[in-house]
């Protein structure tokens, strides 16, 4: 189980996170939507312990992130994947070595069984006879599976997604969204997925909760927040263009 | 005035705030090349890469020094009818001093924004963060093989423009100012002594640890994409030089006191 307490970051003079909390449960499927910019990757990095909060606290199986030192941290790290929003494969390795990263940095695991487990974690991900691929000759979509593979492959129980359709076409993210679904069935992973995209938020989601200035200011099943009364859910989720999100904002913000 | 100050006040402290990161990222790295597992093929790839990277250029500035090394110092030894000495005068320029400050100068330059600009799109593209969620530390990753392949390769490159360098100088000695070929060879390695070398190359050490330390400090740091890559390769570059010249005046001071 994930519990953010009282979460707070400020960047200079811009508070990105106010004393947030948020809980998600082991097993589910949570996706966290909000403008482009809300702090939503933020939220991501403390959770994987990449940034210090200011305050608060985040717990993650009953261990504060903050204060773990470096050896649990690494064992912390085992136990998530992080998908990042481009992929951040490494561009000198090529898609096996960037996949089998791990097992070839601290396995005793031979070339071939990591081969093998590599294989593996790229059939999971939809992806034959890329291995000796570099990550320049993917497409953006692949590069998304690779290094969804490539935090599959140390097996975690923990799979975070950040924005994990954006930058592809309409076909590829959705078939992002089957794979994300589909992993939650088979590994039973506890997952957080940061999206701004409504269709695939209401495709992955167990619950979904939107921060806005900050914090969780709703948080609900994709049906409670799809017939939501709040008006500033409601604008975010059916994209118009004014309402109170934009109230306050000069035209060239918005 | 207030505002000219307060300029003053701020470069100084961010000036500080940089010897600061600098000098915490030299001890996490002195930590962390001690902390096993040490993968040799990866310092391997570095030194190769360094080494091939600033040979060709390495040459070409060593032969020529030593050769206007040698036409310059002839314009003087002729009048006083001295030219017996160009080639000991070259061979201790070049190794206490010339071989050492340009073939740093060089690789700073080549290799260390390599370096910059790779770990500073790495940093962008959040490969950086990447390495962190796989359970590898940067500083491990990639600052020490880099470290390490520089500490060591420098002295070696030196060696080798010290070397192109005498050669340069053994061309125009011979051809030019009709020095005999064993005249010159004997009277270069009897002027020189260990110590000439050895200070020489004690310096390229530390050159060689300046360079991975700020190249791989202004990557790890950029900020702001790929034009931040661009201006933390330009720093990088700058700021390697300065310290180099400051360390070599440094160095010279202690070894002409001390030793």
């Amino acid at each position: 189980m994930i519990e953010i307490k009282g979460l707070s970051k400020r960047f200079n003079d811009h508070m990105v996170l106010d004393s947030l909390d948020l809980k998600i449960e082991t097993g589910e499927t949570k996706v966290i939507i909000g403008r482009s910019g809300c702090g939503k990757s933020v939220l991501l990095k403390h959770i994987v312990g990449l940034l210090i909060p200011d305050s608060g606290t985040v717990l993650v199986d009953g261990q504060d992130v903050s204060k773990l030192d470096e050896k649990r941290m690494n064992q912390l790290h085992m136990k998530i994947g992080l998908v990042f929003q481009g992929g951040a494969l490494f561009d000198s390795l090529s898609v096996w070595e960037n996949v089998g990263f791990v097992l070839r940095e601290y396995s005793t695991l031979k070339e071939k069984e990591i081969r093998e487990r590599v294989k593996e974690a790229l059939s999971l991900v939809n992806l034959y006879d890329v291995e000796d691929k570099m990550p320049s000759e993917l497409s953006g979509g692949m590069k998304k599976r690779v290094s969804l593979a490539r935090a599959l492959c140390v097996r975690p129980q923990i799979i975070l997604y950040d924005e994990p359709t954006t930058g592809v076409d309409p076909i590829t993210a959705d078939a992002i969204n089957v794979l994300i679904d589909e992993l939650h069935d088979k590994l039973k992973v506890t997952a957080i997925v940061v999206t701004h995209d409504m269709r695939s938020a209401y495709k992955v989601a167990d619950k979904i909760a939107m921060l806005y200035n900050g914090k969780i200011i709703a948080e609900g099943t994709p049906d409670e927040i799809r017939y939501t009364h709040d008006s500033i859910v409601h604008q975010f989720i059916t994209g118009a263009a004014h309402g109170p999100i934009t109230a306050n904002l000069k035209t060239q913000q918005i | 005035m207030k505002e000219y100050l307060t300029n003053l006040g701020n470069k100084t402290l961010n000036f500080f705030r940089y010897l600061g990161g600098v000098t915490e990222l030299c001890l996490e790295t002195f930590f962390w090349i001690f902390v096993p597992p040490m993968k040799r093929e990866r310092i391997f790839e570095q030194a190769k890469r360094i080494g091939l990277d600033s040979l060709l250029i390495v040459s070409l500035v060593g032969l020529f020094t030593g050769m206007i090394l040698a036409l310059q110092t002839a314009y003087l030894m002729k009048k006083l009818s001295s030219e017996i000495y160009i080639a000991s005068i070259i061979a201790l320029s070049l190794t206490r001093e010339l071989g050492p400050v340009l073939t740093a100068l060089i690789v700073a330059g080549r290799s260390g924004a390599a370096i910059t600009a790779e770990i500073g799109t790495m940093t962008v593209t959040e490969q950086v963060d990447a390495l962190k969620t796989l359970a590898t530390n940067p500083v491990k990753y990639l600052v020490v093989p880099r470290f390490l392949a520089l500490t060591f390769m420098l002295p070696v490159l030196t060696i080798y423009a010290d070397l192109v360098g005498i050669f340069g100088g053994y061309l125009i000695g011979v051809n030019r100012l009709s020095i005999s070929p064993s005249m010159y060879l004997a009277t270069t390695f009897d002027t020189l002594v260990n110590k000439d070398i050895f200070t020489g190359l004690i310096k390229t050490v530390f050159f060689g640890m300046l360079i991975a330390l700020i190249s791989c400090y202004e990557g790890l740091n950029v900020e702001g994409g790929a034009e931040g890559v661009g201006k933390s390769t330009t720093n990088s570059v700058v700021t390697t030089f300065i310290f180099i010249i400051v360390a070599d005046c440094f160095f010279t001071a202690l070894f002409y006191f001390f030793f």
